[in-house]
Order: structure tokens, then sequence, then C-alpha cells
């Protein structure tokens, strides 16, 4: 099923003249309403009227998350704030967190392309949406919350936590679609078992999983303990949040980009030059409807490939493959961005440790778990089993209330970890996706 | 003048121990008592050797984080009831025994242990009032 059977069908000639109407119209926009565009674009010689085909995007500078700390937290903006009706926010590189503005319109949009992601997913109006996606800062709870509404299913606005209730309100409530993190239907399912719940029982029959990456293996594994159809969403809350791009469950083979609201490219991750389609790079992506937090050429350092070919669901849209990494270190861990360099802040402000630190993720019970190993020094030497345990609570406090994210920190012995410029070296992934 | 102990910091790792004992074999330094403390990450390793000095330095030669403790060592009556009647005289005076362990004597009648408490002055108060013998940092290293 195609919820907007008109835009998402649309020939690729008619798609384009869209984008680029649409695409000119931002650009105009940016340039005249954000300081920080027109310094950019007036130092890249490049003037809004320049932007004649879609192939003169590649003529404007790119934006990254530096810039949005760097404007940190309205410099961005596109509107007054009169017109702002909501704000998101993520975690950022240094602490800041990296903040967005949507107006009565975006919050519409974004409801618009929820409702055809979960339309995507096998979704209808007589469905009941169980929504585990965390509510609050965090964009999956009310980006799911309000597509749900507008597809006019029942929504459960369960979100995060508490896992034995949302088993109970499962049984009982009878929901038939599922949205959370991959890790989190997984963990889900376990809990079930536990609680002697089978999820044969349950009405479920699709799930819309994301925020963090994951496999075809999770997804056989998903599929065969959750008893549903598991389709992958993308979305970042820079972009919009969840509904950027979604599975069809015709094919649940690459994510269907929203092109009328949003221009994919792929670059090259070092040299940012253009890539052809098919071939794998960073996806950046150009807002072209947002009205509050306009992004022009957006480095999401997500890693992936963009696929024309026709899908046999119907719609049009170019697909994104699976994210299949990241092009910087950024980590994330149950829905939180953890940089190394964040972590590596906290360590030197104690005073206490040298900078010799590894990170060490692991899915342990299909949750993530990020083990930050340090080592130890003679002054920090105790004899005492818990004077050693102490120092490790100690920091696990210190980075939980820096970053929000619970670690777990061991120490080990001197000179053991690993001596190098890179930053490679620094953090071992041992999740098995 | 009472006991030095070495420690040392180990990762619950196979042959971390074997190390040390190779960087002690090496070196021509034995080993008079020895207990692990450990967690399911980490291990510290305690020690008291016949020379502590160049153990430590052979230890920090090699990376180790090495602390030196001081420890009393309490000669126990080698009879049912013997380590009782010495745990009994600290408690009554409120003595925290951190963590205790054996010491490996070739000859001889009684038994040594060593101690660590939290207050060092109030325990010697108490034995030597129980007439209980501590054994010098020089004599047991000659042991």
């Amino acid at each position: 099923m195609i919820y907007n059977e008109e835009f998402e069908t649309l020939p690729r000639e008619a798609l384009e003249a869209i984008q680029l109407r649409r695409l000119q119209a931002t650009v105009a926009r940016v340039y005249h309403a954000v300081p920080f565009y027109r310094r950019r674009f007036d130092e890249a010689g490049v003037k809004p009227e320049d932007i004649r085909s879609l192939a003169d995007l590649a003529r404007l500078p790119f934006t990254t998350k530096a810039d949005l700390r760097d404007n940190y937290p309205y410099g961005l903006f596109a509107v007054p704030l009169d017109n702002v009706t909501r704000i998101h926010a993520s975690s950022g590189t240094t602490g800041k967190p990296t903040v967005v503005g949507y107006t009565a319109r975006d919050v519409q949009t974004w409801a618009e392309l929820m409702a055809r992601s979960l339309t995507a997913a096998g979704a209808r109006k007589e469905d009941i949406v169980h929504n585990a996606y965390g509510y609050g800062l965090f964009t999956g709870g009310l980006g799911v919350h309000y597509g749900a509404e507008k597809l006019g299913a029942s929504v459960i606005p369960v979100s995060g936590g508490n896992t034995r209730r949302q088993i109970l309100i499962m049984r009982d409530f009878g929901p038939t679609v599922l949205t959370c993190t991959p890790s989190y239907a997984l963990h889900l399912a376990e809990v079930a078992e536990d609680m002697g719940v089978s999820f044969r029982d349950l009405k479920f029959k699709s799930g819309l999983f994301g925020a963090e990456p994951w496999s075809e293996q999770m997804r056989s594994e998903i599929e065969a303990r959750l008893h549903l159809k598991a389709m992958d969403i993308y979305g970042l809350s820079e972009i919009m949040g969840p509904g950027v791009a979604v599975e069809c469950l015709e094919a649940q083979n690459g994510l269907h980009i929203f092109e009328d609201h949003f221009i994919p490219e792929v670059v090259h991750p070092e040299t940012g030059e253009p890539l052809p389609w098919g071939t794998p790079g960073e996806l950046v992506f150009t807002t072209i409807t947002k009205e509050a937090f306009p992004l022009i050429r957006y480095r999401t350092r997500d890693l992936s490939s963009l696929h024309p070919e026709p899908c046999r669901c119907g719609r049009t849209l170019v697909r994104m493959s699976r994210v299949q990494g990241r092009s910087d270190d950024m980590l994330i861990i149950r829905g939180v961005n953890v940089f190394p360099s964040q972590i590596e802040s906290v360590i030197l402000e104690t005073r206490r440790f040298t900078p010799h630190y590894q990170l060490v993720v692991e899915r342990v019970e299909n949750l993530d778990q990020l083990t930050v190993l340090v080592e130890m020094h003679p002054e920090l030497f105790s004899d005492a089993i818990k004077n050693l345990q102490a120092v490790e609570r100690e920091l696990e406090g210190a980075i939980r209330e820096t970053l929000g994210v619970t670690v777990r920190v061991r120490l080990v012995e001197p000179k053991s970890l690993q001596r190098s410029e890179g930053k490679a070296a620094r953090v071992i992934d041992k999740r098995r996706l | 003048m009472n006991v030095e102990q070495i420690s040392i910091f180990l990762e619950n790792q196979p042959g971390r121990l074997a190390e040390v004992t190779r960087i002690f074999e090496e070196g021509g330094i034995n080993i008079r008592a020895l207990a692990l403390a450990d967690t399911s990450e980490f291990g510290i390793l305690r020690l008291i050797v016949n020379d502590n000095e160049k153990a430590r330095e052979l230890l920090k030669d090699h990376g180790y984080a090495v602390g030196v403790t001081e420890v009393v060592a309490v000669e126990v009556e080698d009879r049912p009831g013997g380590l009782h009647r010495i745990l009994t005289v600290l408690a009554r005076r409120g003595i925290n025994v951190e963590y205790m362990y054996a010491f490996v004597r070739q000859s001889g009648r009684n038994a040594v242990m060593i101690f660590r408490f939290d207050d060092i002055p109030a325990a010697l108060e108490a034995l030597a009032e129980a007439g209980i013998r501590v054994i010098e940092g020089a004599e047991l290293y000659a042991m």
C-alpha cells in the first residue's frame, strides 16, 4: 500500500522538476534568512540564481555537525522563533546538543512522511501502533506518534523502558505494529520469553525498526522471534527525524527516500566528491521543504549507496542501502550518540588517568554495552579492591553525568593499551549485527 | 619494624601471574607468602618476598603498578583454636581485619599469619596485651 500515491510514484522527470523548484526556493530563502548560509555561499562564489539544474547542487558548500555546534542553539533557524512550534535536540560532539526546530507546517510534513513510512511497513488506519521509541527531546517517539495519528491508526505512546509492563500491554491491548530500536525489539523478545508470553500469541504483523545500525541477520532474528515482518526506517533529527527513508513490506530491500522532500547525494567521505549512484559513500541530504531548519548538503557521516532500480512496491523513489557504518567514529549506544572524544575529555578532566583509553562496544543480551578501559598507574593504585572499584565507579558516574550514557569502566594494567596516533584503535566494536 | 608487603595490579587474564613469577625467577627473588584478591576483571597480588626493594624495582621496570603496604605478621599457635584466640582479641577491641593470609614456614611449631588492619597501632597494642607474638620484618624475610 502507498499512502501518497501521487508523490511516491512520480515519474523521475516530474519528480526532478519538483525537486529543482523546491531546491531553488530553499536556497534563495536560506541565503536571505540565515547569515551563515549567505557567508558560505558568498565564500564559494555561488548565488541562489546560479542553481539552474539539480547538478548545480554540487556547487553549494557542505554543512556539517560542527556548523550546527558553532551556531548553537538557534543560529541556523530560518524563521523567527515565533513561528517555531517544536524544538528537538540530540547529543553533539562536545556535550552541546544539536538543536532543531519545526514550524507547524514542518510538523505536518513530518507526520505525513511518517504516515507514508508506517503505510510502507503495512500499517493501516485499523492498526494499533505500540510505539516504544523514547518520547522527549529524541525525535523517535513523537515522530512515530504524529505519523500514526495522521494515518488514523491508534497509537500506544508507551515510550522506552519498563519492559515487563510493555509485555503486559502487548498481551492485553493487542497492538499490531511495533516501533522501536532493533536491539530493543530483541530485548522485548527475551523479556517476553522470561515472562512466559509468546509473541506467537500476540497480534503483531509488522514493525519499523531504526535509530541504530542493524543487519539482515538481526532482521531474520527479529522476524523469527517476534513473529512479524521487520522493516528498516532511517532518519536523523538534523534532517527531520524518523521518516526520511523507509523500507517497503513488498521488497524489504533498501529504504525509499522521500525525494520530494529531501535530495540525497552520496559523496566520497574524504574528498567530498559526488559519487555516481550505486557507489558506496557518505550520505548527504538537502532538505527542500523544511521551513524552520532547512539544511543544505548536510554531511550525515552515514555510509550507504543509492539505487534507482524500479521497486516491486511501485514507488519510484530511489532506495538507499542499509547504513553500512559511519565515516567518523561516532557510536550509537542505545540511541545515544557518543563520540570517543567526549569520553576522552571526561577522562582527562578527572586528572587522574593517563590519556590512554580504549572503548569496547559489545551487544550483551541484545543491548549495547560500552566499556571504557583506562590504565592503572602508580598514583591510583591501592592494594584494596574496594578502592580500585571506587575509582571505576567514580569515572562511570562522571561519564553518565556528562554524556547521559551508562558505561562500564575497567582498569587495566599500565601500558597495556595499544599506543596509536590514529583513532581506529580507540574503539573496538564487537557487535555482531 | 612491621612487615612490608608489595602488591601488584594484574588483569584477570591467563598468563599474567606466570609473567610475575618469571620476572622473580630471573631476578632471584624468593616468594615467602602470597595472596591473590580478585574480581572478575582484575586482581591484586599481595606478596612478601625475601628482597622487597629489588622486587619492586624489577616490577616497575616491567611496567607494573606496584604498591607497598604495611602488614603485621602474627605467630599463631598450631592447634585448634589458635587463630580463633587472636581474632577474638581483635574483635573485642573493635579492630577490623581488612584481609589476612598464611605465611609458609619450613619448620617450627607455630604458624604465621599476615594481617592487614585498618588501625595497626591499636592492633599491635591489643596483641601485645594478650601476649601474642608479632614477628618483625627482618626476622620474617629471613625465615
